[in-house]
């Protein structure tokens, strides 16, 4: 008798060794399409969007690659998240991780055919992420103590980072502002403080880091376009017509006399909040919201600098830049705490005119001005430096440094097959596996760099069995020693990219089944 | 179709539109029943055990689900059988009650059901069968009882607990660092539990995740965590010996429910109304002051003015925080939630010794920590991951975990794992077959059969000889009267399961053998199915 259906019409469900399949050509088929942008000499994407305009990316960034891919395939979809958890996590290896993840799951594949238990695997691939993560913490270097040589370590971080990207050209430039920036923070991770400001015009070399804080609106007609020694007022308040709140209040007129009365009140009303604001002894005010011609009118008389509609995050900057608090009520001038600042003044950067704040009380915020030749190489330049920040903000806090090129890779990879010569049973075949697809990345770089992969990876593992800094120098092609190029990695990063990795392929090698629901009917607008 | 014809020969109309449904009948229906129900118990059979396989579900919306957790399966899985859905149901009311061996119970009636094809195909009539099962369950459960062991634990020794634990949690993804999630999970569950009462309340756990970071940093936190921030960017994000005022009023002008207006027609009135609306942000805020608060947890939201008033007042405070986790913390900080200003007292305020902000990664992340709490009674396991199915996934292993432990508060008799509970069950119920007369006897032993096929899958999914090792360690067992022997799963070396310590809950077994032979008699008596055709 034929098995009933159980499920519905539409549902489908794939057992053990296709269900398995499916998952490994997903991912392999994902970790393909990335592969080729790992390294210095990796390759960009253009991302065409199918919503209006057909907006177009450029990018480098394994995440942002990722994030725009529509994918149907569940083990696909695992390793995109991955990406994506790596980029909100650590900012960097978002390539890596997902590229690491593929190569596991290439060589488990391997394994499965050559009849492997996949908890087998995944129990070998555990001990091997153990020790490769040991290995790691080994060899790290902590130049906590001595602050000349971290703020070099964090160069070198950035210019690595930066290497790979549209900014490699300039990026001894970019790598000094990141540095800066990130410096500037003082150990705190809140990016938001570094404000990046992106202008077409000029190239990117022209960019540069702004110790003070640039607003992008415009100075009120009649206001002074520069005031020094300015105290400013940061406010969250309406400065329109300032509505009563009270739920069910309305106005009843009778006559025209009384519309004019009422009206007489309402701007009585707002001239003494403006009084009242004027009152605080301030120079420059500063509101979220909109503010209207008259009060507007009515600051410029008194001689103060009014800037209306500053989004949230700028108001929140420019509260923590000048160390005032945004003010909502305006009744007691001497209670509320008012911002600071040297100098106001109106810039121009390009055809644009800027709100410029400098000499600022507290020197955490800051902004990069960034300047290109187009849109599309702006928003590439802002996710590279985007990166660079979060890297070297990560690496602030956790201070330990590693060196790049390939290098963690070579250790792990030896180290891993150290161990899987000692492990007794299957398990060593997929130990042996894991330092494969580790040195699996070193081959992709030379590859991606059109160096003869196979002749370079040998050279380097036999380097690297007396245990020295080589890694592949991809500029001259060769092996390299990776601390006298200053090629240097966070620590941080590069145990997310394993640790991850190895939990994602885990995940995906337990999987014997997938069962997929029909797909939601959609109605159709039309 | 059943017909029937009265004396003119014309036909009778039984079923409503009868041609346009499909009708099976006696063993027909029997047997595509138990196709049906034998079809899910195959799809869970391979997630049972420490090295069961996990399934992708994908959702209508593409969103992927990776579990090994038998009640989210099938409870995901978009069935549209009738029979397969009572298996669900099956598997959910397992979980509702015990909170683990989900998988165990549909793998068990799937057995079942097998066994009853077997003996239908004998001509055995299914009411006989269903009876048999029924006398067969008796014995089992019974036999639990006589194999079980009570252990002693108590708030400092939780040794025992945390081993059943990592029983359970040895089957999912985190068994990675099972120990850890066990401890986390029994340490939660004590901090809550009445052991005088012997009863858990679980919703004073609260279970929370956040991508990013790894398992082993997964933490429990004495207090509650809120996914919130302070509603003033520069309100101090760090407050030591909070007293909170824990509010459901909004920190905007009342908002009465009757319908009216307040009519301006004068300049006066604008202004006294205006003078009023100003006082009366004002008082709101000072009455926060007042008692003695210092920190206020608002359900509703604030309007600039309130907010800015706060801040100006120094008196930190979060705004839409969402009911439960108001509840949780009223409980944790010994609070009193207070609908209106009016009645706030300095009585009513909760205490918290430590509140703070903590941020996560490169986004904005923060979170909201109140610790050390007035009462705590309260806590929170804090779950990180490397992607969100991990998360999720380690969620619902942390739930199975919370229920065992609550259920060995409950009642603290356990029963060896690995098998060997079913096995000793099936040769005792074997051996009672023999002294009932009647056809009755045929179902015994086939439902002492079905026992078999949980070491049975436990033994196939660990790779090893699954008729092989459990006939030798069902001779162990009878040979040596020792009911602890089991499958070694782990390749440990041995398969007394005493000495690796795989322990689960006596209640859980014995809900686990009653619900199967439940649903299997539920099944077996269907002999008529009709349902709407295709078309």
């Amino acid at each position: 008798m034929a098995i009933e259906k159980i499920f519905k019409d539409d549902a489908s469900e794939e057992k053990g060794e296709r269900a398995r399949m499916a998952s490994f050509v997903g991912a392999i088929a994902i970790t393909d399409l990335v592969k080729t942008t790992l390294g210095p000499k990796g390759m960009d994407k253009i991302l065409q969007s199918t919503g209006r305009g057909h907006g177009i990316t450029v990018t480098n960034d394994g995440a942002t690659i990722l994030k725009s891919l529509h994918i149907d395939n569940p083990a696909a979809k695992v390793l995109i998240d991955i990406s994506k958890v790596q980029d909100d996590e650590v900012g960097d290896g978002t390539t890596s991780v997902v590229v690491l993840a593929g190569e596991l799951l290439r060589e488990a594949e391997k394994l499965v055919a050559a009849k492997i238990h996949p908890m087998t695997i995944i129990s070998g691939y555990r001990m091997a992420a153990e020790c490769a993560r040991n290995a790691l913490l080994q060899r790290v270097v902590d130049n906590k103590e001595n602050a000349e040589k971290f703020k070099s370590d964090l160069m070198k971080i950035a210019m690595t980072t930066l290497s790979s990207k549209i900014l490699s050209q300039d990026k001894q430039h970019f790598a000094q502002l990141t540095v800066d920036a990130v410096m500037r923070l003082k150990g705190s991770t809140n990016l938001e403080a570094i404000q990046i400001i992106k202008k077409p015009g000029g190239s990117l070399k022209d960019s540069f880091l702004d110790e003070g804080f640039i607003l992008d609106k415009k100075i009120g007609l009649g206001q002074p376009k520069r005031i020094e020694n300015a105290k400013i007022l940061v406010a969250n308040t309406a400065m329109d017509t300032d509505k009563v709140k009270i739920y069910g209040a309305r106005v009843r007129v009778d006559s025209m006399s009384k519309v004019a009365e009422i009206e007489g009140a309402e701007k009585e009303k707002m001239r003494e909040k403006v009084q009242k604001i004027i009152a605080h002894g301030i120079n420059c005010f500063v509101n979220r919201q909109l503010i209207y011609n008259f009060p507007e009118e009515l600051f410029a008389d008194a001689g103060i600098l009014a800037i209306e509609h500053a989004d949230f995050d700028g108001i929140e900057r420019l509260a923590l830049v000048t160390g005032g608090e945004i003010a909502s009520t305006f009744d007691n001038p001497e209670s509320v705490k008012l911002g600071h600042c040297k100098l106001i003044e109106e810039i121009m950067i390009g055809e644009d005119k800027l709100i410029h704040f400098s000499g600022v009380e507290m020197g955490q915020a800051c902004t990069i001005v960034l300047r290109g030749a187009s849109h599309h190489v702006l928003d590439e330049a802002e996710r590279s430096l985007h990166d660079a920040l979060c890297v070297l903000s990560q690496t602030v806090n956790d201070t330990r440094v590693l060196l790049g090129g390939g290098w963690p890779e070579m250790v792990m990879a030896k180290e891993v097959d150290e161990l899987a010569r000692k492990t007794p049973g299957k398990k060593s075949h997929a130990i042996e596996a894991f330092s494969r697809a580790l040195v699996a990345i070193p081959t992709i770089i030379s590859d991606n760099a059109g160096l003869d992969s196979a002749d370079l990876v040998a050279q380097l593992r036999a380097a690297h069995h007396e245990g020295c800094n080589a890694g592949i120098d991809v500029i001259t092609g060769s092996v390299g020693d990776m601390a006298e190029l200053g090629i240097s990695e966070s620590f941080k990063v590069k145990q997310a990219v394993l640790l991850s990795a190895t939990e994602a392929a885990e995940m995906i090698l337990r999987v014997d089944e997938i069962i997929t629901c029909a797909p939601r009917q959609r109605e159709d607008r039309m | 179709m059943a017909l029937a014809f009265d004396e003119y020969g014309r036909p009778f109309i039984i079923l409503k539109e009868q041609d346009q449904k499909t009708r099976l009948r006696g063993i027909e229906a029997q047997k595509a029943n138990i196709a049906a129900g034998k079809a899910v118990s195959r799809i869970l059979r391979t997630s049972l055990g420490p090295k069961g396989m996990d399934k992708i579900l994908q959702s209508p919306d593409g969103d992927v689900t990776i579990t090994n957790d038998g009640a989210t399966i099938l409870e995901q899985m978009d069935v549209d059988n009738q029979i397969a859905k009572l298996m669900v149901e099956l598997s959910r009311s397992q979980d509702y009650e015990i909170g683990d061996g989900t998988t165990g119970v549909v793998v068990m009636a799937g057995a079942l059901l097998e066994q009853a094809e077997r003996l239908l195909e004998r001509g055995i009539h299914p009411i006989r069968i269903a009876e048999g099962y029924e006398m067969a369950s008796k014995i089992a459960v019974e036999n639990l009882v006589h194999i079980s062991q009570k252990f002693d634990f108590g708030a400092t020794n939780i040794k025992p607990l945390v081993q059943t634990c990592m029983t359970t949690l040895s089957s999912k993804i985190v068994n990675r660092c099972k120990r850890h999630l066990a401890e986390i999970s029994v340490k939660a569950v004590i901090a809550v539990a009445d052991l005088e009462r012997k009863d858990v309340n679980l919703d004073m756990i609260k279970v929370e995740g956040k991508v990013g970071g790894k398992l082993e940093d997964t933490e429990l936190i004495y207090g509650i965590t809120v996914d919130k921030d302070m509603s003033h960017p520069q309100m101090p994000k760090q407050i030591e010996d909070a007293k909170i005022a824990i509010l459901t009023c909004p920190f905007e002008p009342p908002k009465p429910k009757t319908k009216h207006k307040v009519e301006i027609d004068t300049v006066e009135k604008f202004q006294t109304l205006r003078l009023q609306e100003q006082k009366y942000f004002d008082d709101m805020v000072q009455k926060c002051k007042d008692v003695g608060a210092t920190l206020v947890i608002c359900q509703w939201g604030f309007d600039d003015e309130a907010n800015h008033l706060l801040m100006n007042r120094n008196l930190p405070a979060v705004r839409w925080v969402g009911g439960v986790e108001l509840e949780l913390i009223a409980i944790a900080t010994g609070g009193r939630i207070v609908p209106r200003f009016q009645e706030l007292t300095p009585e009513k305020l909760g205490r918290a010794g430590m509140v703070r902000e903590k941020s996560f990664g490169t986004t904005k992340d923060k979170m909201l920590y109140i610790e050390h709490c007035a009462n705590s009674r309260a806590v929170t396991i804090f779950i990180r991951g490397g992607n969100k199915m991990m998360i999720e996934e380690t969620k619902r292993s942390i739930h199975d975990a919370l229920c065992v432990a609550r259920n060995l508060i409950r009642n603290n008799s356990i029963v060896y794992g690995g098998g060997s509970a079913e096995i000793s069950c099936s040769i005792a119920v074997e051996a009672a077959a023999d002294k009932y007369p009647g056809v009755e006897q045929y179902a015994i032993w086939a439902f002492a059969d079905a026992l078999d096929s949980v070491p049975m899958a436990l033994a196939e999914n660990s790779g090893l000889q699954p008729i092989e090792t459990l006939s030798a360690v069902k001779s162990q067992q009878i040979k040596e009267n020792n009911p602890h022997y089991g499958i070694d799963c782990n390749d440990v070396g041995t398969n007394d399961m005493r000495q690796q310590d795989v322990f689960e809950t006596l209640i859980g077994k014995q809900q686990q053998i009653l619900l199967a032979t439940q649903v299997v008699k539920m099944i077996l008596k269907i002999d008529d199915v009709i349902s709407p055709s295709e078309y």
